[in-house]
């Protein structure tokens, strides 16, 4: 009953702000948003201790029969029906808490916007959707939730829609995440076809039933799971932003930052990692896919790390270290280490939700101000911000102690004798996790210590509510790696047997040493990013390199995406101006414009020419029997 | 018996009389000339109707077309009043000569009827072959009873329609 | 017995019919094509009587009864129009009735 009812508290909440829209005031619009999400909040607590008392750790709760899919085996029920395991109990409560204290610290930030109940609305939709696309118990619900979320990360991207840039970048996230979508239905489709089976619980036991008979798999049917997984991972990919459909993610920061902290760090985007951890029983008869995902992940996040190392803007780099970060999780689902992924999924929601928002709040102190070379000097004039965004890069960079470091080391530790991954997966890891608090401590260096190099003065906002969002944040993210994740259950078919014999002594030692290195590193290459020059006003500007410049743009894909696909399509919309197609139909009009012409001159009211055509069809007539 | 007095003769005689009138009726200019005509070769076919066995039908030929019929287009032509349309513009000339051919071909058709009356082979041969009154009203009676219902429905028909369009305007209801 | 051959029969229906679709179309006179009309109604008559008498069978003749009755009450209806076109117009020309068209 109570699982039932989950998504229902924020739903109340966005029909009521949508309907009443601007007749609510700040205080009524933020009491009800905010109290549905701690509703929300308190009850995915309460469900997960209820869930831990219970002695198989399922709960399903089922609110309606949606419809029926009629298959050549039978028929399959499609239900509106929850389904609460060990996974979804986390994805729910790092939606629900993560999202309670970005709606608390977006109602103060947003506080002086116009369209403050609208913006407010959206979050509320989309933590709806995102319950759903947690808690569906079949492929269909969870598609349901999918294209939801989608949908609010469009809205919300293009939230100011005034400014053509925000909605251009909405445009993009919207037909790029598309594009996964298409892949994902038609991996749901042949799911459909080859099983007959869309209920997640039932196709796992499907799946395992067929797995361990004497007979196996038909060559046949692992052709299918094949292409079906690899299907989801474009899915996957696309909403993920991982490498081939990554470009939307750093555009998407033109959103308000609640928005990049919410959708575009912590929940949405690791939507695709849910998907492929949900769906392991599948990936798991496909080794090849998941090589695969494993190797798309080493590569995003090497490739995102480099770019995240030229940017300029604040929330862009953030960006690029969310989908590196992503990139770890899926290098462990691929190398098959799934509680692993899951828990950084769970960690890298606190920190990056912590990042994103003091990021937010130093940009609301600065006037709008992004841009990391008009920034620095800023630990002195904000103290509070500066230490949460160390909290939340020592987190980033993994030091031992936080949360990331559990997390990560956890990935680190088993991609070396992972069947599906290796050594050179581990290598990637390993020159990530340098990259990684490398370009932490730029950003840091960068808008924290050095020249003061902002114009105008600075705005401190003694606004407790956000404060508080950031403090617990922070104690999250800080502690967040001592929750003991308890996934076993879930992914008990996937205990792989992986020996970890054969492994040289120096991985653990190398893993945990390489983010010291890093910072080295850091400390004397950027060595004039730190230190104070005396002068105020000093000017520091981004390096003109052509490399520097080639990273900064997202390692050239958007060219590259404007080379392969769009430019062509233009130019074959040029091509066909005159749109052939459009001229044939129209051809046809013409006929019967002919016609028409033809018609009107023989109807010239003379009865006697009426008759004289009477005669002559009856001769045609007659003359055409007689032949 | 001459090959003049034989049914087949008489036959052509008559169609060619039939259609030398059509002609004169669709050619002509005079109204009342072509009405004429008109009952020159109605008269010829039902001459043509007898000569096929068909004495009861030449006889509603002769009643129905050239009396009933005729009658009417005169009554219309009266009323018209002539001189206002292609007479007009055709040559005013009256008298004999401008009846001459009518009067030839019913002539004609004359002779031919006496002849038919008169010779005792042609009547005997005709005798043979005949379809009598009695069977065409037992048929129609029989098995065209719906047939001649529906017809009775197209007269009443005509005949409303006719009133309707004939009568002044003054009467109708519509302005 | 001597009969005529259906086929002159049919011959002489179809000058007939022939003349009368002339008649029909080339005429501008209203009354002429009237009568051209019943020319043709006629040429139909005298087909079914020669069919008729050649098979030896009534029915000829009783549709030749029914083609009567309908030149009857065409006649009827079309002359009535006549006078109506004689009032509206003044004149029997049939080219002045050329508002039918599309």
């Amino acid at each position: 009953m109570l699982l039932a009812s989950l998504p229902f508290y924020p739903l109340i909440s966005f029909i009521l702000l949508i309907v009443f829209a601007k007749r609510l005031s700040w205080h009524v619009a933020s009491f009800i948003s905010v109290g549905a999400m701690a509703i929300a909040a308190l009850v995915s607590m309460r469900l997960v201790l209820e869930l831990s008392a219970m002695p198989d750790s399922v709960m399903t709760a089922n609110l309606w029969h949606w419809f029926n899919l009629v298959t050549k085996q039978g028929s399959s029920d499609v239900n509106m029906s929850f389904y609460l395991d060990g996974l979804s109990a986390v994805m729910i409560c790092v939606v629900t808490g993560i999202g309670f204290l970005i709606h608390l610290f977006a109602a103060a930030y947003m506080k002086d916007d116009a369209n403050f109940t609208r913006f407010m609305a959206y979050m509320n939709l989309f933590i709806v959707a995102m319950l759903v696309l947690v808690l569906a118990d079949n492929l269909v619900l969870l598609y349901l939730g999918w294209e939801g979320v989608g949908l609010c990360s469009f809205l919300l991207i293009g939230f100011w829609y005034h400014e053509k840039a925000n909605v251009l970048a909405a445009r993009k996230a919207f037909i790029v995440t598309r594009i996964g979508d298409t892949s994902m239905a038609i991996g749901l489709l042949l799911l459909f076809n080859s099983f007959g089976q869309l209920n997640i619980e039932a196709l796992s036991s499907l799946l395992q039933q067929i797995g361990s008979s004497g007979t196996g798999f038909s060559t046949e049917q692992l052709n299918d799971i094949y292409w079906i997984a690899l299907l989801l991972l474009g899915g996957a990919v696309g909403k993920s932003a991982q490498l081939p459909l990554q470009t939307w993610l750093p555009d998407a920061m033109a959103g308000p930052t609640p928005v990049s902290a919410l959708i575009h760090a912590a929940t949405m985007v690791t939507a695709g990692v849910y998907l492929i951890a949900r769906m392991h029983h599948l990936f798991m008869f496909s080794p090849e896919v998941m090589t695969y995902v494993a190797w798309l992940g080493a590569i995003t996040l090497l490739l995102a790390g480099f770019a995240a190392l030229a940017q300029t803007d604040i929330k862009r780099v953030l960006a690029y270290s969310t989908m590196s970060q992503i990139g770890y999780m899926m290098l462990a689902l691929g190398a098959g280490a799934w509680s692993a992924g899951v828990f950084h999924l769970m960690t890298h929601a606190f920190f990056k939700a912590l990042l994103f928002l003091t990021a937010g709040a130093v940009i609301l102190a600065l006037h709008h101000q992004q841009d990391l070379f008009k920034m620095g000097g800023l630990l002195k004039k904000l103290p509070v911000e500066s230490a949460l965004f160390v909290v939340g890069l020592v987190c980033l960079m993994a030091l031992p102690g936080t949360s990331g470091f559990f997390s990560k080391e956890a990935i680190i530790a088993q991609l070396w004798s992972s069947n599906t991954a290796g050594p050179a997966l581990w290598w990637c890891a390993i020159i990530g996790a340098f990259i990684t608090s490398i370009y932490s401590c730029r950003l840091f260096f960068l808008a924290f210590l050095g020249n003061k190099r902002y114009r105008t003065g600075l705005v401190v906002e003694k606004a407790n509510l956000m404060r508080s969002a950031l403090v617990v944040l922070a104690m999250l993210s800080l502690f967040g790696g001592l929750i003991s994740l308890d996934l076993s259950q879930v992914f008990q078919s996937a205990r792989a047997s992986i020996s970890f014999e054969n492994e040289p002594s120096w991985l653990h030692s190398v893993a945990i040493a390489t983010p010291f290195f890093g910072i080295l590193f850091a400390w004397y290459y950027f060595k004039n990013y730190r230190l104070t020059k005396g002068q105020d006003d000093y000017v520091l500007s981004a390096s003109t390199h052509s490399f520097a410049v080639f990273c900064r743009n997202g390692l050239g894909f958007d060219s590259l995406y404007k080379r392969l696909f769009i430019l062509p399509y233009t130019w074959l919309a040029k091509l066909n101006r005159n749109d052939i197609v459009d001229k044939t139909l129209m051809s046809s009009a013409w006929y019967i414009g002919l016609w028409h012409d033809v018609m009107t001159m023989i109807q010239n009211g003379s009865l006697r020419w009426y008759l004289a055509a009477f005669g002559l069809s009856i001769l045609v007539l007659v003359g055409v029997t007689i032949l | 018996m001459s090959y003049f007095a034989s049914i087949e003769s008489l036959f052509y005689l008559a169609a060619t009389v039939a259609v030398v009138a059509s002609l004169k009726v669709v050619t002509g200019n005079n109204t009342v000339h072509a009405l004429l005509y008109l009952v020159v070769s109605l008269l010829a076919v039902a001459v043509c109707f007898y000569l096929m066995g068909a004495p009861f039908a030449a006889g509603l030929e002769v009643i129905v077309y050239a009396g009933a019929i005729l009658v009417l287009f005169v009554f219309a032509v009266l009323m018209f009043g002539l001189g206002k349309d292609e007479t007009q513009h055709a040559p005013q000339n009256s008298g004999i000569s401008n009846m001459f051919g009518a009067m030839f071909l019913a002539f004609a058709l004359l002779i031919e009827l006496v002849v038919i009356i008169n010779n005792a082979q042609i009547q005997q041969s005709l005798q043979v072959k005949v379809i009598s009154s009695k069977s065409v009203g037992i048929m129609l009676y029989g098995p065209y009873l719906l047939a001649v219902e529906i017809a009775s429905f197209l007269l009443l028909a005509g005949l409303l329609a006719g009133y309707h369009y004939a009568k002044p305007e003054s009467q109708g209801s519509q302005r | 017995m001597t009969a005529i051959p259906l086929f002159h029969v049919l011959v002489l229906s179809s000058l007939l019919f022939t003349i009368g679709f002339t008649g029909v179309v080339a005429r501008k006179n209203t009354l002429f094509i009237l009568m051209s009309l019943e020319v043709m109604l006629n040429a139909v008559g005298v087909a079914f009587i020669g069919a008729g008498s050649a098979w030896q069978q009534a029915d000829g003749q009783v549709m030749f009864i029914l083609i009567l009755t309908l030149a009857a009450a065409e006649v009827a209806v079309g002359l009535a129009l006549l006078i109506r076109m004689q009032k509206k117009y003044r004149s029997l020309d049939i080219d002045l009735l050329n508002k039918m068209k599309g």
